[in-house]
């Protein structure tokens, strides 16, 4: 057997230990690509809600800019 | 206006809650009821052999109580949480803890002590010995309060959540885990002539424990789950 | 309180703080624990010698044990951060214990299936029901419980805090149950199996072993900050400091 096919057969245990480093690439990998959806999800979320926001502000004022009215401290 | 005594407090509250609980006393029949059927379906699916019954009569007898009360534990709280008054005792003078405790008393009352009741009959549909049903009780009177206790306070987490009876399972199973292996093993050691003191020692020890610190981390949960 | 807290620490509890500290430190988290990684896996796959005993059975160990040690530690930054959300209702602290549920969970469920894996040929069974097994099962459902508690409230910050509690009491019952699955062992006979214990573990072995301990810190630390970074942007939502990060960061 070449030393490629003597690695892989494990000393015959092949069909345990591949399996079980199998299950843990696979377990981590999804534990990497979930919460990266979900940050795109989110910031997808995030900026519709924004402009839906802004939106509603231009058509309350549409003579001023899209910022929040700031209140101007009287002059000392 | 004087303010009702601690003792006038907690016998009221007691009071009440039993009431209720008679005037749906059909409900107190359901678990009853539960734990029959389940017992039951043992024979019918292991087969009627005495000896192979006889062994698993203990086990089978205390995880059919377990998970009969398990059925009943979200009732604890529910109708006083959709009318309110369980806000109205968190916001009463007398200790939220103390209160709760009688509540909780109460509920095992109604739901536990019916099965404690039936308990022999379980196992003598499971044939087991005579002898040992004393010391099923005795871990029954011990289990059951703990679990109650225990019960209490995660459904007081759970409290006002679009919650499933599955969650709770899901988090009370592993906290119950302690208490079936004494109470079990209690029983097991008297099915064998041995020994059976110590697991009923330990078991009465987590019990003085939860009497005394489970009503206090209940109201700290119901105060955390109703903190809207 | 504030007095004994040095300033750094305390400004790291601000969101949009913790938010560029942890998005700074996240990547370079995974790389070492990418770089780890490999040197443990080179170093255990093809370095290490066959056991004596076990062949090359004995080659799980690289991520069983980290694993295992792993499904512990976070249960341990959880309880912390639980502790701290409880009393003191610091965001962050919420949040991290939060997130960290999902991560010791994968860990833990790594931890059952390479130990069953390990012990079929070890011991001949796939489970065995002795005290550091169960209680790990235990673990995994208290894991499960946690994030299935926190996810059935409405209110995020609430259901974060319930879910709190419930880790601390879940950590005070591993133990316990650690305690009583022994006892129940003992009373019953002939359960006891004698895991592969800690023998003498030479240097050849040890170190690929620490090393992937090492690596699983690091990837547990990246993958906390940025579940941590995408949670505080929710929650956050409103806040300027958000409305600037979404919407520089568009098209991403």
């Amino acid at each position: 057997m070449s030393p490629l096919q003597t690695f892989f057969a494990m000393g015959g245990y092949a069909i345990y230990v591949w399996p079980a480093y199998a299950v843990f690439f696979i377990v981590l990998i999804v534990d990497t690509i979930a919460p990266r959806l979900r940050r795109r999800r989110v910031l997808r979320e995030l900026r519709a809600r924004l402009a839906r926001q802004d939106a509603r502000q231009q058509r309350a004022r549409p003579d001023r800019a899209s910022v929040d009215p700031i209140i101007t401290p009287p002059s000392l | 206006m004087n303010r009702p005594g601690l003792m006038t407090a907690c016998a009221a509250m007691l009071q009440r809650d039993l009431t209720l609980a008679w005037r749906r006393r059909g409900d107190i029949a359901m678990p009853v009821l539960y734990a029959l059927i389940v017992t039951m379906l043992f024979p019918f699916a292991l087969g009627p052999e005495d000896t192979l019954l006889q062994r698993i009569a203990g086990g089978v007898v205390l995880v059919t109580v377990l998970l009969a009360m398990l059925l009943a534990l979200d009732a604890m709280f529910s109708s006083d949480i959709e009318d309110g008054s369980l806000e109205q005792l968190v916001m009463a003078p007398q200790p939220l803890a103390l209160m709760l405790g009688m509540k909780i008393l109460a509920h095992w009352l109604t739901t536990a002590l019916p099965l404690i009741v039936i308990a022999p009959l379980l196992a003598g549909m499971l044939h087991l010995p005579g002898a040992v049903i004393p010391v099923l009780l005795l871990a029954l009177l011990l289990a059951t309060p703990l679990l109650s206790l225990l019960g209490a306070v995660l459904v007081a987490l759970t409290a006002g959540t679009r919650r499933s009876g599955m969650l709770l399972a899901l988090m009370l199973l592993p906290l119950c885990v302690p208490a079936v292996i004494f109470a079990a093993g209690a029983v097991a050691a008297a099915q064998q002539g041995l020994p059976w003191l110590a697991p009923i020692a330990w078991l009465g020890a987590a019990l003085v424990l939860a009497v005394v610190l489970a009503p206090l981390a209940c109201a700290a949960a119901l105060r955390i789950a109703l903190d809207a | 309180m504030s007095n004994w807290i040095p300033l750094w620490l305390h400004k790291l509890g601000s969101p949009p703080t913790f938010y560029r500290f942890a998005g700074t430190l996240r990547p370079w988290a995974m790389v070492l624990a990418l770089l780890f990684g490999a040197v443990a896996l080179y170093g255990g796959l093809v370095l290490a010698p066959a056991d004596y005993q076990q062949g090359d059975a004995y080659r799980i160990i690289f991520i069983h044990v980290p694993s295992a040690w792993m499904s512990m530690f976070i249960y341990g930054v959880m309880g912390v951060a639980a502790f701290i959300a409880l009393v003191w209702r610091i965001k962050l602290a919420e949040v991290v214990a939060m997130e960290s549920a999902p991560i010791g969970a994968a860990f833990t469920f790594i931890t059952l299936v390479t130990g069953s894996l390990w012990g079929k040929p070890m011991w001949g069974t796939w489970w065995t029901w002795d005290a550091r097994l169960t209680s790990e099962l235990v673990l995994l459902f208290l894991y499960l419980g946690v994030i299935g508690l926190y996810h059935a409230f409405e209110d995020r910050r609430q259901g974060a805090r319930a879910a709190a509690f419930l880790a601390i009491i879940g950590i005070i019952n591993v133990p316990i149950v650690h305690f009583s699955v022994n006892w129940w062992n003992t009373l019953h006979q002939g359960s006891t199996i004698n895991v592969f214990g800690p023998s003498k573990i030479s240097w050849d072995m040890l170190w690929p072993l620490l090393c992937m301990m090492l690596a699983t810190k690091f990837y547990y630390v990246a993958s906390l900050f940025r579940r941590v970074r995408t949670d505080l942007l929710a929650l956050e939502g409103g806040k300027d400091w958000v409305r600037q990060i979404a919407e520089s960061e568009a098209g991403q």
